[in-house]
């Protein structure tokens, strides 16, 4: 598979998308950021390394992944076609091997041994472990303590791939942590150490690479929708949003159409417990502008500019910011981002489960719920595409232990009923 | 330039100029706002400027990726216990009120945009700060900044690091009104086993031939042997690391500090 490398408008010579992106960095990484980008420029123009990754998108990942009609979660929903971007058959079980595969092999081209990456849920560590064992890589994953203890299968997975998972323990021992700690580590080790960041976010060119390496999944559907639809444009697509990798890969082959051919595009924030709680993710709905890792983006942090510890049922959106061009197609109108709390997204999982036999990852989840709510509003006429990130296997031990403590919950409320009954009588 | 001198960027000058005149490079000691607690932190610095030069004064911040594990402790710390933005600049009016020790401030972009750049620079101002310390700003990421700090009296420095290209070097220095802060290492703020030098020397000429303010050197510095070393090439010697573990282990801070502000002789 012969493959190409997209070029967008955005971001400007400075690494902006509007007032978002830049470089907020330690002097230390300006160099190697502009060698990394003159790097990637370089390989984008390279037969010989496009080549490699399609072959390798081809017959190590699996792509290109189906594009499936869910037509009994299409029936639920009474409304719109609902099409599945089928991420969750990419090996590894989720988009980020897309952009870990790039990354590593311009690490090879730029002559780096040694990679470092920063994990929430794990995939994106798996998917850089995996990366570094097919390429011969040193690897190094720093993880945060808490996610070192949710995502347990995923940790040995990391090891037996021979990573080093290293255990984070500072701040809030989690994603935001664990990716400070990768680039003290990158500061530290420069010039012979290659970061390999997970999603849109970071330092420019991070954001404007990741979203071409996950491009493909946009270009994709193009082709893909034209076969089974006769247009290749949807009239909607949705996708989950932590840092935002996995929409921006399926928006941005779209985002750049003029107005009257761009189908609605929407991102689906964590709201965790609500955005009114306190307790969420939506760095959008929550959040303010700031500068985290690197980056000028919509965040969570307080009114002095410190942090907000973000909540997410899911690890893998679990992360105070947004990547930088998703806060400029929310400020130009291009994109709509809306929030979808855990409960939802824990309800659209077992909904895909029961409908399509598709465990979905819970970030993926969180697209579905806004999917089928969507369908409805779009009416028979319309065509929407999920982007179905990963699969659910991560997430099944805390699934069931979530839908064990709801259980117990409702013969918790049984009990307090009957006991208030038999009081009254 | 030198006609535009703001009233921060005379006085650190004339701080290290004094501190030339007596055969020294200036000592600048750094300590986290707030640390140990906003209580002892005053105290704490009485006994530091007592040696110093300049003093240097850390916003505690949550997610300070310029920084090794020292210092983020503290502001952890710092904290949790309460100081953040304006508590600093606070406790700051507060030893400005004691000493006329030149102070600047060293902060992470984000504490700025969240208080609101000109408000910030405002609140520095207030609290007689002379100039700002800028870990994560690169000098051609926000040219108002620099701009806004001026219009409130304030130097502003930025950094290099052993990476830094000639290029790179001369944008930098141009940038800077307050001091020149070269990185000696390759990596994070952190007091480490060995040599300070790293790899000043190369850096540090190149630096020379462009900065037209005092070039100071920091990271890693630790004790009256690695401080001289620093000295013998620098107009100034940053140390915060070991002040900061010497509160943690509860030694004498007042001690460390003469005998530092000793190896900065020349
Ligand atoms: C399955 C899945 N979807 C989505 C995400 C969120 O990442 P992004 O927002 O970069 O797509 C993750 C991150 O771990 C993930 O594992």
């Amino acid at each position: 598979m012969s493959l190409t490398l997209p070029s967008y408008p955005q971001p400007d010579g400075r690494g902006r998308y509007g007032r978002f992106g830049g470089r907020y960095v330690p002097e230390t990484l300006i160099p190697a950021l502009d060698e990394l980008e003159a790097a990637y420029q370089a390989a984008k123009a390279d037969p010989a390394f496009l080549n490699e990754l399609g072959r390798l998108f081809k017959e190590f990942v699996g792509r290109p992944s189906p594009l499936y009609l869910a037509q009994r979660l299409t029936d639920h929903a009474g409304g719109a076609k609902i099409y599945l971007k089928r991420e969750d058959f990419n090996y590894t079980g989720a988009h980020k091997i897309n952009n870990c595969l790039a990354q590593a092999l311009l690490a090879v081209r730029m002559g780096k041994r040694r990679v470092i990456a920063e994990t929430g849920a794990g995939q994106h560590g798996v998917a850089s472990a995996t990366a570094a064992a097919l390429l011969g890589l040193d690897c190094v994953v720093y993880m945060g303590a808490e996610d070192i203890r949710r995502q347990a299968l995923n940790v040995f997975r990391m090891r037996l791939l021979g990573a080093e998972v290293r255990e984070v323990t500072s701040g809030t021992s989690t994603l935001k942590d664990a990716t400070n700690e990768a680039i003290r580590d990158w500061v530290t080790n420069v010039r012979d150490t290659f970061y390999i960041l997970g999603s849109v976010v970071g330092p420019h060119p991070y954001p404007a690479m990741v979203r071409d390496f996950q491009a493909v999944i946009g270009e994709e559907v193009k082709v893909q929708l034209q076969v089974v639809e006769g247009r290749s444009a949807p009239d909607a697509i949705v996708a989950c949003v932590g840092g935002g990798s996995n929409a921006i890969g399926i928006f941005a082959p779209y985002a750049y159409l003029p107005e009257g051919e761009r189908p609605r595009l929407i991102g689906t924030e964590a709201a965790g417990e609500g955005v009114e709680s306190g307790r969420h993710a939506a760095s959008m709905a929550g959040g303010r502008v700031g500068v985290l890792h690197g980056s000028m983006m919509y965040l969570l942090n307080d009114d002095e500019g410190q942090i907000v510890p973000p909540h997410s049922i899911s690890a893998g959106l679990d992360y105070p910011g947004i990547g930088p061009e998703h806060c400029h197609y929310s400020e130009t109108g291009v994109a709509e981002y809306v929030p979808v709390t855990d409960a939802q997204a824990l309800e659209a999982l077992q909904l895909l489960t029961r409908l399509e036999g598709i465990i979905p990852a819970l970030e993926s989840a969180h697209a579905v719920y806004h999917a089928v709510r969507l369908a409805q509003e779009l009416g028979p006429e319309g065509v929407i595409v999920v982007n179905l990130s990963g699969r659910g296997d991560k997430d099944v031990a805390e699934v069931m232990r979530l839908l064990e403590m709801e259980r117990d919950q409702d013969l918790l409320d049984k009990d307090v009923e009957r006991v208030i009954e038999e009081v009254v009588a | 330039m030198t006609a535009t001198l703001t009233r921060g960027a005379e006085r650190i000058h004339a701080a290290f100029d004094r501190a030339k005149e007596e055969g020294r490079a200036a000592f600048m000691p750094f300590m986290t706002a707030g640390y140990p607690s906003a209580e002892e932190f005053p105290a704490v610095v009485d006994t530091l400027l007592a040696h110093a030069d300049l003093l240097e004064v850390g916003i505690p911040y949550s997610d300070p990726l310029g920084d090794g594990p020292t210092v983020q402790r503290a502001s952890e710390q710092a904290l949790a216990g309460g100081t953040s933005t304006r508590r600093t600049l606070a406790l700051v009016k507060d030893l400005r009120e004691r000493h006329d020790t030149p102070i600047v401030v060293m902060t992470y972009v984000n504490p700025i945009y969240a208080v609101g750049p000109r408000e910030f620079m405002r609140l520095c101002k207030d609290a007689g700060v002379d100039g700002l310390i800028l870990p994560d700003l690169p000098p051609d990421q926000d040219l108002e900044i620099a701009d806004l700090a001026a219009e409130h009296g304030l130097a502003v420095t930025f950094l290099i690091a052993p990476t830094s290209t000639p290029g790179r070097v001369r944008l930098v220095a141009d940038a800077c009104t307050g001091f020149l802060y070269a990185v000696s290492v390759t990596g994070v703020t952190g007091a480490r086993e060995g040599s300070a030098l790293g790899e000043v020397p190369a850096m540090l000429a190149l630096a020379r031939e462009h900065a037209r303010v005092p070039v100071a050197v920091g990271f890693g510095v630790k004790d009256a042997a690695t401080a001289h070393q620093v000295a013998r090439v620098a107009d100034g010697v940053v140390v915060g690391s070991a002040f900061i573990n010497a509160v943690r282990e509860g030694q004498d801070v007042g001690t460390l500090a003469a005998s530092i502000a000793e190896g900065c002789r020349r």
